[in-house]
């Protein structure tokens, strides 16, 4: 039944996501994208999506795929099941707080899964890339360029720069709303030139 | 506490999270600021050290770290259904907004202005991945062992990817994410207590 797998596969997710919310893009790929539920560029696009709207991306992900597949219930399910998780791990970790923070395993625990966290986000990263300019052709396993291979290659090239630049200057991150208002407009502008 | 004061409570912690829900564009760590403002500054709720005991924990255990985060606030304040109205606080207006755009979404894309505004948009959230990814692999300790898992993550995730490898039986999917969560965090355990090991000695 859709409203219990919904609930299903997002309480799955919300129970392994581990700091902030990318780390769960490539669970939310495996699960979603292969079930048929929302497609790769839609996944892509609602990270955006996402960064432009108030709330965690988690909750977000979860809101939007339960509504494209099962309507406003298909949404509750899917919200219902990523928080599951969170909500009985931390009233049981309240009632022991301090033991729980101090805990040497617990914190070995954290340091084994970082680094598949960096690898998870990174592998999301260049997945991504790799769909802007190539697209699975219709026969058989095989990819081709995208139509829009060459606008998105230029862009791309263009916010990398930027981003090393503005890293190299101001030695922090650039601000993800800021970055992806540039992104949209250089989107506009390449997208009516070329 | 008497019963008016308690119901007091939680419409406040309700209201207060609704609020955090509001205002927290990005989500996850953009959040933590808005909330310690809110929760240890404005209500004095809870003092600064335990907010950020509070914040450790959301941050060690499983899901969102601003839900973690609402649950534990709201679970110190008034218990379970403290923990409750936080939440369900922190959480409607995400809900609410995303339904209203999910309904709408077809619609957008439609429109010529706005497929070309996500041309540039989707090369952006893969600098965001990037910048992610760089953030977070200070925070990781380098040793042969770390960057082995990071590698062997990469590069099963990138081929399964790459192949859309969709490994199911029956109607229950393997997810290779979770198989190599679940690895990391092993071999975190064991490399915790081999340590113990040679202390004792």
């Amino acid at each position: 039944m859709i409203f219990f797998e919904l609930f299903y596969v997002f309480f799955l997710i919300g129970l392994f996501t581990f700091g902030g919310g990318y780390g769960m893009i490539a669970m939310v790929s495996e699960q979603v994208v292969t079930r048929g539920w929302i497609s790769d560029t839609v996944l892509s696009d609602f990270v955006a999506v996402s960064q432009s709207t108030p709330g965690p991306f988690a909750i977000n992900i979860a809101t939007f795929v339960g509504s494209q597949t099962a309507g406003v219930f298909g949404a509750i399910c899917a919200t219902l099941g990523v928080i599951m998780p969170s909500f009985i791990i931390i009233l049981i970790v309240a009632a022991i707080m301090n033991k729980f923070l101090h805990n040497r395993y617990v914190k070995g625990a954290l340091i084994g899964v970082r680094p598949v966290i960096v690898g998870l986000i990174f592998a999301t990263a260049m997945s991504f890339l790799f769909k802007l300019v190539f697209q699975a052709s219709s026969t058989g396993n095989l990819y081709v360029p995208t139509a829009t291979y060459r606008q998105s290659l230029t862009i791309f090239i263009m916010l990398l720069g930027i981003y090393i630049g503005y890293r190299k200057v101001k030695k922090k991150s650039p601000n993800p709303v800021a970055l992806l208002g540039i992104s949209a407009l250089l989107g506009l502008i390449v997208f009516w030139i070329l | 506490m008497s019963k008016s004061n308690k119901s007091h409570r939680l419409i406040n912690l309700f209201l207060t999270f609704l609020k955090i829900g509001i205002l927290t564009f990005g989500g996850g760590y953009a959040m933590i600021p808005i909330i310690e403002k809110e929760v240890v500054e404005k209500q004095k709720w809870i003092d600064q050290s335990e907010m950020f005991d509070i914040l450790s924990i959301s941050q060690s255990t499983p899901g969102p770290v601003s839900v973690n985060t609402a649950t534990f606030v709201g679970y110190r304040l008034a218990g379970f259904w403290g923990s409750f109205f936080a939440t369900l606080g922190l959480v409607t207006p995400s809900f609410f907004i995303i339904l209203l755009i999910s309904f709408f979404y077809q619609t957008f894309l439609s429109w010529e202005i706005v497929s070309a505004t996500f041309l540039g948009i989707r090369a952006g959230v893969v600098i965001l991945l990037i910048d992610a990814t760089i953030r977070l692999k200070k925070m990781m300790k380098l040793t042969p062992l770390t960057i082995a898992m990071f590698l062997i993550t990469f590069l099963t995730i990138s081929a399964s990817f790459f192949f859309n490898l969709d490994l199911s039986i029956g109607s229950f999917k393997i997810s290779l994410s979770i198989i190599l969560i679940i690895v990391g965090i092993i071999i975190g355990l064991v490399a915790t207590s081999l340590t113990k090991g040679e202390q004792k000695q």
